[in-house]
């Protein structure tokens, strides 16, 4: 169990600064995220592109930018639980929230700020109408396990890295593996794209381009649950085919969701949290949202303004937690950093 | 510079016939999104959302689509021949008339 003063739910920008903020305020935080890594969509999606618009630099790489905040925020020594996701929301008698992830890890704190960004980060599921009644039963959208494909036949599906690296690692563990891509080209790594053609060429990946899965196939479990059989495979002339498969493994990269948090009673307006703008707060006292999470009129998703929004918020999330305390305000050119003890 | 039109057909089969400015540097995602019609725009314009995925109707001549803008295609769902992002549509003189319809949207 993990006790601190604010849960920070998102790693992004905006959630590595309200550590610095809380932290001149001598309040300690918690970073929880489902990513394995912090910086939110600025590591994730675009590490490699230029930021023009943070106040002091006329051009930063996103991945920079999340460097140097984490540098920023290292006197403060935050915690982080990463790759998971929160879950469950619960109020104690104390008034403090207690939330419970995926991998039931227990949090404590007296506020929360959900600094979620777009959402949680989810394998992006292809549109074919019954894939749910296949999920963990031969259709997965994450490989986990290698080893559980042992001798079996496969299709992934997918023009990317994963769809690439996976391709050419499971040859040598699967059975039979196929490659279904909606076109001639691939984006991946060049090396990558060079072996699978090659293993193409030798007849142990069977390269199916041009094409998508359609449909699946399978045998009913009960309650709605299917065992995959076959996939459908449909070609650029419009021709189906159907393929034997035992697992179907759709790699399309991550989209965001806003999951859970949807379900914790908050006033929510197109997939955004709404927040008063004094001081960020949801409807529920003790939680705020701020950066790209949360809407207000005039809203702007912008970093420097989830800068802004997390500055204020702390102001009013250290009255929450004292108060009795007289909260005066310091400019840190005059008191420098005081470090919080790890 | 004048403006051009440009007919958005919107996912219920409503054609929305917008007048849209040149010289914005707007792109056909933000033109959506100022008209208020059911585009996400994700990402922001970077093509790294695929939120925008639409479909051209009319045969105008477009740009070819960037390495980024088929990566990001890759990785949508129910994409055509003629699917393009309209984050990456610039609304130049040369879209006067263009017409696309929105892509489902994707779980």
């Amino acid at each position: 169990m993990i006790e601190t003063d604010i849960l920070i739910i998102g790693a992004g920008p905006c959630g590595l600064f309200t550590v610095f903020e809380a932290g001149l305020l001598k309040l300690r935080c918690h970073l929880l995220d489902t990513l394995p890594q912090s910086g939110g969509q600025l590591t994730e999606i675009y590490p490699k592109k230029p930021i023009y618009d943070i106040p002091g630099y006329p051009e930063v790489l996103a991945g920079d930018l999340v460097k140097n905040l984490m540098k920023q925020i290292e006197p403060f020594h935050p915690g982080f639980t990463l790759g998971e996701r929160a879950e469950v929301i619960e109020t104690l008698k104390d008034g403090r929230f207690k939330v419970t992830t995926s991998r039931n890890t227990v949090i404590i704190a007296p506020v929360i700020a959900i600094a979620g960004g777009l959402g949680c980060f989810e394998p992006r599921k292809p549109p074919i109408e019954n894939i749910a009644d296949f999920e963990d039963h031969g259709v997965e959208y994450i490989i986990k396990d290698p080893e559980f494909y042992r001798g079996k036949n496969i299709v992934i599906a997918g023009g990317g890295d994963s769809a690439l690296d996976w391709s050419i690692f499971l040859v040598d563990v699967a059975d039979k593996v196929a490659l279904v891509h909606r076109r001639k080209g691939f984006r991946g790594a060049l090396d990558s794209v060079e072996k699978v053609k090659n293993l193409a060429d030798e007849g142990r990946i069977e390269l199916i381009t041009e094409a998508q899965i359609v449909g699946l196939k399978g045998e009913s479990l009960g309650d709605g649950k299917q065992q995959l059989r076959a996939v459908t495979v449909k070609h650029k002339s419009g021709a189906e085919t159907s393929k034997l498969a035992d697992h179907f493994i759709p790699l399309f990269g991550l989209s965001p969701k806003l999951g859970p948090i949807a379900e914790w009673g908050l006033n929510i307006n197109k997939n955004a949290i709404e927040v008063d703008t004094f001081d960020y707060a949801t409807n529920v006292p003790g939680i705020y949202a701020i950066g790209d999470i949360n809407t207000y009129p005039g809203k702007l998703k912008l970093i420097l303004c989830g800068f802004h929004e997390a500055t204020l918020m702390c102001q009013s999330a250290f009255k929450r937690i004292h108060p009795d305390k007289k909260l005066s305000f310091k400019y840190t050119t005059v008191t420098g950093i005081e470090g919080l003890e790890s | 510079m004048k403006d051009i039109k440009i007919t958005v057909i919107d996912r219920e089969d409503v054609k929305h016939e917008l007048d849209v400015p040149t010289d914005m540097n707007l792109n056909l995602m933000e033109v959506c999104k100022s008209y208020e019609l059911p585009v996400q725009g994700t990402c922001g314009g970077m093509a790294l959302c695929s939120t925008c995925h639409c479909y051209v109707l009319s045969d105008h001549e477009l740009p070819e689509a960037s390495e980024d803008e088929e990566d990001m295609l890759d990785q949508a769902f129910f994409v055509e021949d003629n699917s393009r992002l309209g984050c990456q549509l610039k609304a130049t003189p040369a879209l006067d008339g263009l017409i696309v319809k929105l892509a489902p949207e994707a779980n």
